[in-house]
């Protein structure tokens, strides 16, 4: 009796009916898509997108050309060249990040000894032409000024865990 | 002068079929990309018009302005002509297809035959695409395809045998007479077995999930169309579409009663829906079947291609032999209203 049954069990399709239920009921669950442009995904504090060059609220400069960075970086993305200022201070003279070598690992924020490096949350950008890749000091302060806020503010968020 | 006459009211009658056609073609691909996604808790394209309702048309555009490619070493005349002998018989059958009553181009006697004939033409298509291609994959695509259909058009022709023996007739419309009445009248619950047969060959008929090893994305890239682009793609991809609104068409007109309202002859609910015309209900079981061809992609994973035939030759040729010798004996016996 138990083999008969076994045998006429698969023509009864019940397996497959099981499966249809199953996507019958998706089809009217609540959808998951977020209309991107419009709608955006959250990010985390620790979010690593395009970089950024700080300063101390004062407005100098936060990097001292210690090259920590250029010697982490896994991607040798970063190029720096520096000389003494006249106050004494050793400063940058070119700060170039190459942002198609550039993997995003955050190690050059990890390595900064003044926090003057970071990555921002900004991760909507393109490049319409050669050698726009190439972001060089004065871009990457100039990121530093727009984000200072929020850059402020994710730092602190990320300070208790470190 | 009446032969011409006569032509072009043939030409216009073909017209008045073929674009509504190609019209329920562009949506079937909008509608599976919508339930799909549903299904997977997506919402799929709502980008082009409202709903991403343009989205067919932006398609087929974007398909018109491609390049259509040609293999250095494909067979120009075969690689050209294949998709044609694609489309042209999944066109050709809806002839003797009865939108209702009536509602037919060509009323010929041997309608299921010529349908029979007409779907097995276009695995032709496939064949040599994937043999003109000149690729491995096409190649391989065609095989598999090949062996699939014509495995599974046995089981078809067979389901479809008790569908003659119930109506007595090979013409399409003498068959949807036959089965006049309410719902319970239709030849889908005395031939129930049959009508599984059929609509699990006629998935695999048309190269469909979860029988789609012809193309099989995972296994062989896309299989017999892999060389194919631009417009001449677009054929093949029309001609699977018409297919498949082929096959629901014939499933409606031979299980589900084609036109008549599941509610004739019911006292109440029979007269309430008189007004309906008989191609709205046909519509109705057309876009039945063609969601239960959606729903199976979204469902099912594909077949090994040996559990393909395995399933094929030893289960459902073997249950439609033992149900048409029950529908010998319900004949004989004059069993239920059927018969």
């Amino acid at each position: 009796m138990q083999a008969v049954r076994e045998f006429f069990k698969p023509f009864m399709l019940t397996e497959l009916l099981k499966g249809m239920r199953l996507t019958g009921k998706h089809l009217f669950d609540a959808k998951y898509t977020l209309e991107y442009p419009e709608e955006k995904a959250p990010q985390s504090p620790r979010f690593r997108g395009l970089h950024a060059l700080r300063r101390y609220p004062n407005g100098e400069e936060r990097c001292i050309a210690c090259k920590l960075c250029e010697a982490v970086c896994p991607a040798l993305a970063i190029t720096i060249e520096s000389e003494q200022r006249d106050d004494g201070t050793r400063r940058t003279t070119r700060y170039d990040i190459d942002l198609f070598k550039c993997i995003y690992c955050g190690f050059c924020e990890e390595s900064c000894p003044v926090d003057s490096i970071v990555e921002t949350r900004q991760h909507e950008y393109h490049f319409e032409r050669r050698g726009e890749q190439i972001m060089h000091k004065d871009d990457l302060l100039a990121m530093g000024d727009q984000y200072e806020a929020q850059l402020a503010q994710d730092r602190a968020a990320d300070a208790p865990f470190r | 002068m009446n032969a011409l006459i006569e032509l072009t009211w043939i030409v216009t009658k073909i017209v008045a079929l073929v674009i509504p056609l190609f019209i329920a073609v562009a949506y079937m691909t909008y509608a599976e990309r919508k339930v799909i996604s549903a299904m997977q808790m997506r919402r799929g394209p709502n980008r082009v018009g409202w709903h991403g309702l343009l989205q067919p048309i932006a398609d087929a555009l974007k398909l018109l302005m491609k390049e259509v490619i040609l293999p250095q070493n494909a067979n120009r005349f075969l690689f050209v002509l294949a998709p044609m002998l694609s489309i042209m018989p999944a066109l050709a059958a809806w002839a003797v297809l009865p939108l209702s009553d009536g509602l037919v181009i060509a009323d010929i006697n041997a309608g299921l035959l010529y349908v029979l004939a007409m779907t097995s033409m276009g695995v032709y298509g496939i064949i040599l695409a994937g043999w003109a291609s000149n690729s491995k994959y096409a190649l391989l695509g065609a095989l598999r395809a090949g062996a699939q259909v014509v495995s599974y058009e046995i089981a078809m022709g067979f389901a479809l045998v008790g569908v003659l023996m119930a109506a007595g007739s090979l013409n399409m419309g003498e068959i949807v007479r036959a089965q006049e009445g309410p719902i319970w009248n239709w030849f889908w619950l005395p031939l129930l077995p049959l009508f599984v047969v059929y609509w699990i060959s006629g998935v695999a008929e048309t190269n469909r999930l979860p029988f789609d090893v012809a193309e099989g994305e995972s296994e062989i890239v896309a299989g017999f169309h892999v060389e194919y682009s631009g417009m001449a793609f677009a054929i093949f991809f029309l001609a699977e579409y018409a297919n498949m609104i082929l096959i629901s068409g014939l499933a409606a007109i031979m299980f589900l009663g084609g036109w008549y309202s599941p509610f004739t002859g019911i006292p109440l609910l029979g007269p309430l829906f008189a007004w309906v015309p008989g191609i709205v209900w046909f519509s109705i079981k057309v876009a039945f079947f063609l969601f239960l061809y959606i729903w199976f992609r979204g469902t099912f994973p594909r077949y090994r291609y040996d559990q393909i035939m395995r399933l094929g030759w030893k289960v459902l040729i073997p249950v439609t032999v033992v149900w048409l010798f029950v529908v010998a004996l319900m004949i004989l016996t004059g069993f239920g209203p059927w018969f």
